[in-house]
């Protein structure tokens, strides 16, 4: 009886086929790290801050208080390991080690798993640093747009936290919700802004915020025709405006900076200064995703110096 | 610094803020809350400051709607943490 159910079974077992590697990664982002050639560290006190964030990690290395090394890649499933592997990604041809580190903070959903660390501070402090640095002293309105939540930030000249408001409990207007658009649509990550504006007419946003309804709401839009980037498009417009209810709560005051992954993403950035009606300040030099790390570093630098007094 | 604890959901916005300028840390809101949502601690937003300020439990932020509801059964009535605090550091958006 058995023999007669595994030969009736057997057909069906060989004929299985992983069809899984041969699927592109649409979602993928460009992990990036760079260097500041014209720093030389030696001699200097070396802090950093390790951003170990829901989707992504990011590593920053400051000689002295300014930006020596930074590196941003894809978080894992085990965050002491993310966190030890963005930081030997950013020290990596420096030619330093976890040794020459006078003080290290953590931030993000994992900073409490940061095995190097001295201490962990919470990212709405650390994006209100670091997004002052990287602004400059004129940003009071720092908005976050992360792998899994979003963030609206006021901060002062010196960037300490005057009122903040932050959306983690559910996935829209997020950077895996674009993923996910972005693996639906089949249109890699970094085109989703540009061809998101290739279009005759600008679509009504999908009704759904919810990424999972959003997403059922898109396959149907596909089923009636609609072309790709229309579809893109009313998505992007959605986000947009799904931040925008969540920035009213406690206002945008110039000068208005984003960062975070979405903030490379034109679809949802042009479309939100539409609707806020303030500009929004051209990205940095440096990768919008470091902040949270940039400004555990910048709070490293400050906590070593209170602790040689 | 103003403190907005709480969330956004498809049936409102649910947010405890809390005015870290007026607060006092005098904990009168963590012992008037019966479901422990308050608490007072360093302030973990201004980590340069060594004021102990309330804050809205961790475990609780993403809940309020639900665990706060007893103490609001209508609008008229002033939920016991804003009404313990003399310092008038907390509102609710609800």
């Amino acid at each position: 009886m058995l023999e007669h159910l595994v030969l009736l079974l057997q057909p069906l077992v060989g004929k299985e086929v992983n069809n899984m590697a041969k699927q592109p990664e649409y979602w993928r982002w460009t992990e990036s790290r760079w260097t500041n050639p014209d720093i030389d560290y030696k001699g200097k006190v070396i802090t950093s801050g390790v951003d170990v964030g829901s989707v992504s990690s990011q590593a920053v290395i400051l000689a002295d208080g300014e930006l020596y090394a930074y590196s941003n890649m894809r978080t894992g499933s085990n965050s002491p390991d993310s966190a030890k592997k963005a930081m030997n990604w950013a020290m990596e041809d420096t030619g330093l080690t976890l040794k020459d580190l006078s003080y290290t903070v953590g931030t993000g959903y994992g900073r409490v798993n940061v095995p190097f660390s001295q201490r962990a501070i919470t990212e709405i402090a650390c994006h209100a640093r670091g997004g002052n640095f990287m602004y400059g002293p004129t940003v009071r309105t720092i908005l976050d747009m992360g792998g899994q939540d979003c963030k609206a930030i006021h901060c002062d000249e010196r960037g300490k936290v005057t009122n903040f408001l932050m959306n983690d409990k559910c996935a829209a207007g997020t950077g895996r919700g674009m993923e996910v658009f972005a693996d639906l649509l089949g249109v890699s990550i970094n085109d989703v802004g540009n061809l998101s504006f290739d279009i005759d007419k600008e679509p009504q946003p999908v009704s759904s915020t919810c990424v999972v309804y959003a997403k059922t709401e898109a396959t149907g839009l596909l089923r009636e025709g609609w072309p790709k980037n229309k579809v893109l498009a009313a998505y992007c417009s959605a986000m947009a405006h799904r931040i925008m209810t969540l920035l009213e709560r406690i206002g945008v005051e110039e000068d208005f900076a984003i960062t975070g992954g979405i903030s490379k993403n034109k679809g949802v950035v042009k479309r939100l200064e539409k609707e806020v009606g303030i500009k929004i300040m051209e990205t940095s030099k440096y990768d919008p995703q470091i902040a949270g790390a940039l400004g555990a570093a910048l709070f490293a630098k400050a906590l070593y110096d209170k602790g040689k007094k | 610094m103003k403190a907005n604890y709480g969330y956004k959901d498809g049936s409102g916005d649910y947010f405890i803020t809390i005015d870290t300028d007026r607060c006092n840390g005098c904990k009168s809101c963590v012992d008037a809350c019966p479901y422990g949502v308050m608490a007072v601690g360093e302030d973990e937003n201004d980590p340069l400051s060594d004021k102990e300020v309330a804050f809205v439990t961790e475990k609780e932020r993403k809940k309020i709607k639900y665990t706060c509801a007893p103490c609001k059964p209508s609008n008229d009535v002033i939920p016991p943490c804003i009404k313990a605090c003399e310092m008038d550091a907390i509102t609710h958006s609800w």
